[in-house]
């Protein structure tokens, strides 16, 4: 039977929404599979042990300790890249919203830090340790967290540009009209108004930090020592989990999988954590 | 107000080195601010510079095609051939993108032109969590379910029903090859390829879908007609975005992707992708000759191509902002 051409139409915009929403649906399973998969391989061997020494010797041949110097070394990392980020973020991003907004040279900031987001953060990694040996500095927690910071740096001042740029004109200008100067408005009016946002910004940038194996793999270098100084190297959680799945014993790789999951809940407790405080810190602001 | 003359002249005159003093702080913060400015745009000058000082003395020994088109890789022999690997990361680039593309254009559009607010405030999440894990735990998956279902499933029922077809045929049966990492890959940009085209179809005005729903056409056929005509340089800049974004992953990649330098020629066969071939060597080759140069080369070729793709993007993008 043919089908009448209305019906047809019918069909197709079924067919379609049934394809779209298996799409969202596979996606929706792809995240499902994913967490499953590290939380069932995860949980297993994640102990108090693991979060709470440092490795012993013969760790990574299954004997006792934890992956306490990764995590301790993930967390100063990150901090360290997200302090040093923010310092040069906050000011581009005021700056571009405050005092340039749209114009040529505007444009031309947000193109660069569009292209250095672009810029794989392996070459990040290779650049730093290029400029390392030239300058004879040996892998240390301080040139991790200087490359990992030129890897947050444009993720963060994107999203406070974006941030700032969604924020309503009329209080800015209502403070330039009362005679505030441009600096004036961007401390005492755009910052504490835009406050959730860029919360979200810097924590959104820390969790891409914490995140990331390549910029710290030749610069921050790897050790089994819980790291207590900058010019020293330091281990982190994502090549903790890299190197402890490359050893052929089942122990070492169970306890890699359990690093991952304690790496997956920090990301998500502060992608989470960002969100909630956002919500808190939006009371403060005019409406 | 005008008891006390005196008083008030010292007021004004206070109020007068006030307004100076604020005015200068504003002038010093303005010039501190542009400064700090011009640093991203310098960054990426030195990065560049750096990295092509620093490959330079391979780039002058030898010509760039040797280096682009060789298939030799032997170190220790003085042969660097790049052709292995740069095939073998637009192989994983290409499967993963292509693997990406359809799902995430369906689901943006669904997004954007269907949902309610109830199933955005459900995808939101998702979205944002599929972002925020580390490619480490990607790679982690990778190696725990996709390399497995690739060596067990996909690749014999592949070499079943389609072996007679190179692309398809399973030479290396391990599972660590270029279709694993194109679904790692695929399954991490999918929450930048969906976000992008979700915000390009928020830019097209409402009133010609309600011009087009008007005259009787069906959703999908305005979806069709109208808003994808209007959005499709759009979503190519997204998809160029997503492809660079995949063709410099490291260690997802190189988790699943098998690392053996030779030219891919199905997708069952491992692949190098350049990405892997740095993480791997770098650091520990200082003593080969123009070892060094050779992966900053590699770098370099990794930053240029993701340079120019980026550039593409942004400069299409940008038509949609205004």
């Amino acid at each position: 039977m043919r089908l009448q051409p209305w019906n047809r139409r019918h069909l197709i915009e079924r067919i379609m929404q049934i394809a779209m929403i298996g799409s969202l649906v596979i996606v929706g399973l792809c995240l499902g599979a994913i967490l499953w998969t590290i939380i069932a391989r995860g949980l297993p061997a994640l102990t108090w042990e693991m979060i709470s020494q440092a490795p012993k010797g013969g760790f990574y041949m299954g004997k006792g300790g934890g992956v306490l110097n990764a995590i301790l070394g993930s967390l100063y990392l990150a901090t360290g890249a997200t302090a040093l980020a923010m310092l040069v973020a906050l000011p581009i991003a005021l700056y571009l919203q405050t005092y340039l907004a749209t114009s040529g040279w505007a444009q031309l900031v947000r193109l660069a830090l569009d292209v250095l987001w672009g810029i794989p953060s392996i070459v990040y990694g290779a650049f730093g340790f290029t400029l390392m040996i030239v300058l004879g500095a040996r892998a240390s927690l301080l040139a991790g967290i200087i490359v990992l910071a030129l890897v947050e740096l444009p993720i963060m001042t994107r999203a406070m540009d974006e941030v700032i740029r969604r924020m309503p004109r009329d209080l800015a200008q209502a403070a330039l009209a009362l005679g505030s100067t441009k600096l004036e408005v961007a401390l005492r009016v755009v910052i504490p108004q835009t406050l959730p946002g860029i919360v979200t910004a810097v924590l959104l940038a820390f969790g891409r930090g914490i995140g990331d194996a390549a910029a710290v793999l030749f610069t921050a270098g790897y050790t089994d020592r819980i790291p207590t100084s900058l010019s020293r190297p330091t281990a982190s959680l994502p090549l903790a989990v890299f190197f402890q799945l490359g050893t052929p014993y089942p122990e070492v790789r169970e306890r890699g999988y359990a690093s991952a999951l304690i790496l997956t809940i920090i990301v998500l407790v502060v992608s989470f954590g960002s969100r909630w405080l956002a919500a808190r810190l939006q009371r403060y602001t005019v409406k | 107000m005008a008891q006390n003359p005196i008083q008030s002249t010292v007021t004004t005159r206070n109020q007068h080195v006030v307004t100076v003093s604020r005015q200068r702080a504003d002038t010093w913060a303005r010039r501190v601010f542009f400064v700090i400015t011009v640093l991203p745009i310098g960054l990426i000058a030195v990065v560049l510079i750096g990295l092509l000082y620093r490959a330079w003395p391979i780039l002058q020994q030898y010509p760039l095609t040797d280096l682009l088109f060789g298939v030799d890789w032997k170190p220790s022999e003085g042969r660097f051939g790049f052709y292995s690997f740069i095939v073998g990361t637009v192989w994983v680039t290409v499967v993963g993108v292509g693997l990406a593309i359809p799902p995430c254009i369906l689901v943006a559009m669904y997004l954007a032109e269907y949902a309610g607010a109830r199933t955005r405030l459900l995808a939101k999440p998702i979205l944002d969590v599929l972002a925020a894990i580390p490619p480490v735990v990607y790679g982690v998956w990778g190696m725990l379910v996709v390399v497995p279902l690739v060596e067990t499933m996909l690749g014999p029922w592949a070499q079943h029903l389609l072996g007679f077809w190179g692309l398809f045929a399973v030479q290396q049966p391990t599972g660590f090859s270029v279709l694993s990492g194109g679904i790692v890959l695929a399954v991490m940009i999918t929450p930048l390829i969906i976000a992008v085209v979700f915000e390009i179809f928020n830019t097209v005005p409402v009133d010609l879908r309600n011009a087009s729903l008007a005259v009787g056409a069906t959703r999908w056929e305005t979806i069709r007609r109208v808003l994808l005509p209007q959005v499709m340089p759009g979503i190519i800049a997204a998809i160029v975005l997503g492809a660079s974004r995949a063709f410099g992953e490291t260690i997802a990649v190189l988790m699943v992707v098998g690392n053996i330098a030779q030219v891919p020629h199905s997708l069952f066969d491992a692949a190098y992708p350049l990405p892997a071939l740095i993480a791997n060597n770098y650091g520990d080759m200082m003593s080969i000759p123009l070892y060094d140069a050779a992966l900053l080369c590699a770098a370099l070729i990794l930053l240029v191509i993701v340079l120019l793709f980026n550039i593409l993007a942004t400069v299409v993008l940008k038509r949609f902002v205004k």
